[in-house]
């Protein structure tokens, strides 16, 4: 029985099982819309290429999603840069750990819409109150994990630079930061899943562009299928993020380990 | 005169019972002093040699190096402390600079590691690591030497070809070194000076001036000759045919049991 279930052509590769899911996933999409029989509530998959689709020809779709990406990035880049240093600088002193991780705690849980609020009525409907909005949410995270991998530093080693006097700015790029990249890595993954839905709530209160921005006005015409054809844009878009950046990152800084 | 001088120094252990592990060490190096540092396990040989490398700042007493400028520490870890994500080429150009790659590869080849300069420290045994260690120490052209057991995990033959390249290197540079050995044979064949910590009191038992070791190497009856004068000074050395197989910590054990 088991030769013969083993002999049938039912074994795909990793690949092929994805794919099956994701047609799996279609079909229960399908079938929700045919048995709801409301585009206007739940417009089929097919509908939503096609608003996609369109969306694309006139250029929009390209033109919010590259805003959005970019404010992404940039909220992103700022986040890991000033959460990263804080998170080193805690991790290595136990007393300004101990007079700062309060601050922390506080930053941990203030809600998002509160910062994006507040930042909207401080600094003005601007491009800066809304990528500093996305920032100050996102870099508490970043901090509380390269903390704790700043933490576990290997001390012998650094004992080892201490008494041959490297300089510090070796000391950080050959030495500290490798054995950060697991904690760096650990931050950006929920860093950037973080960024983009912050992303999108700053766009739909505040900026006159970006696919927050565009899903707040398809709300407002109760047009749906363009909302989940910006959405899975906007989904694909991440997940090639993740793909072809993340992960071959993630690859390339832990090679040395499987040597 | 310029050298090293330490004067009462002193450090206690809290854990993991309080104790005193070092008691008024006075003590001065000339430079170009080749002084071997003997005692058995426990008797604080490497937290001395911590104190002098700056890394035990929890002493009494003060270290001082008598020259112009702040001394270049070359340090021999008992654990190779090499840079895991780095090769050992890198590990050495870490505390050199980049610009020393060939004098690094020379070093290298002279600890009969050419040829591994590309390969990471975790592809490496033991001993290979460890003698990575060393060229890296001798790289820095240091001012002070620190090796702390070098030779202990490499067999007969390539810890012999090793005694030899210390030999070498101290006779071309007369770098004042402080190697720190349980082993009184090596410490003979090699120093221009003996220091014996007392097992359990943290101070020193002896300290015996020799000539310099540069006909010493390899010859046994030199060796026992230096043994000799050590039996003389502590005057309880055990007598013994062999004085090669002469380990310190149970003839140490013996003597403080005499003295």
């Amino acid at each position: 029985m088991s030769r013969l279930a083993g002999a049938l052509p039912i074994r795909f590769g990793a690949g092929w099982n994805r794919l099956l899911s994701l047609i799996t996933l279609l079909a229960l999409w399908q079938a929700a819309a045919t048995l709801v029989a409301d585009p206007g509530l739940l417009p089929s998959p097919f509908a939503t290429f096609r608003a996609g689709y369109a969306e694309l020809m006139r250029g929009e779709l390209l033109f919010h999603v590259g805003i959005t990406l970019a404010r992404v990035a940039v909220a992103f880049a700022l986040a890991m840069l000033i959460g990263s240093a804080i998170g080193i600088v805690l991790g290595r002193s136990p007393v300004l750990d101990q007079i700062f991780s309060g601050w922390l705690v506080i930053g941990l849980n203030l809600p998002a819409l509160v910062t994006m609020v507040l930042c909207y009525v401080w600094f003005g409907l601007t491009e800066v109150a809304a990528i500093l909005a996305v920032t100050i949410n996102k870099v508490p995270t970043v901090a509380a994990i390269v903390r704790e991998g700043t933490r576990a530093l290997d001390r012998p080693l650094f004992e080892m630079t201490q008494v041959f006097g490297v300089k510090p700015i070796r000391v950080l790029t050959r030495v500290i930061l490798p054995q950060l990249a697991p904690s760096l890595m650990a931050a950006a993954r929920a860093g950037l899943a973080l960024t983009w839905k912050i992303v999108l709530v700053v766009e739909l209160l505040g900026r006159p562009n970006g696919v927050g921005f565009q899903i707040r006005t398809f709300f407002n015409y109760f047009d749906i299928a363009s909302i989940l054809a910006y959405s899975l844009a906007f989904i694909a878009a991440v997940i090639a993020i993740e793909a072809f950046v993340l992960q071959p990152l993630d690859r390339r800084l832990g090679r040395w380990r499987r040597a | 005169m310029t050298g090293l001088v330490l004067s009462g120094v002193a450090r206690d252990f809290a854990e993991p019972t309080p104790r005193h592990v070092l008691r008024g060490i006075d003590l001065s190096i000339a430079q170009g002093e080749f002084v071997s540092l003997v005692g058995p396990s426990g008797a604080g040989k490497t937290t001395l040699l911590r104190i002098i490398a700056g890394l035990d700042t929890h002493h009494t007493g003060s270290v001082t190096w008598q020259a112009t400028r702040r001394p270049r520490f070359g340090i021999v870890f008992q654990e190779p402390r090499l840079v895991p994500w780095l090769t050992i080429l890198d590990n050495l150009l870490l505390v050199s600079g980049p610009e020393n790659a060939a004098r690094a590869r020379g070093l290298l080849a002279e600890v009969e590691l050419a040829g591994s300069e590309d390969a990471l420290p975790g592809q490496l045994s033991g001993g290979m690591q460890r003698r990575a260690a060393l060229a890296r120490a001798l790289l820095v052209e240091p001012d002070v030497l620190l090796p702390d057991e070098p030779l202990i995990s490499l067999d007969t033959a390539l810890a012999e070809r090793m005694r030899r390249l210390l030999n070498t290197y101290w006779r071309d540079h007369r770098t004042t070194t402080l190697l720190v050995t349980h082993n009184l044979s090596e410490a003979a064949e090699l120093s221009t000076r003996i220091l014996i910590l007392s097992p359990g009191e943290g101070k020193l038992m002896a300290d015996c001036a020799l000539p310099p070791p540069d006909p010493r190497l390899r010859n046994d009856r030199a060796v026992s000759v230096v043994l000799e004068e050590l039996r003389r000074v502590t005057h309880a050395w055990p007598p013994s045919d062999s004085p090669e197989k002469q380990d310190a910590p149970s003839a140490l054990s013996h003597a403080a049991g005499r003295y």
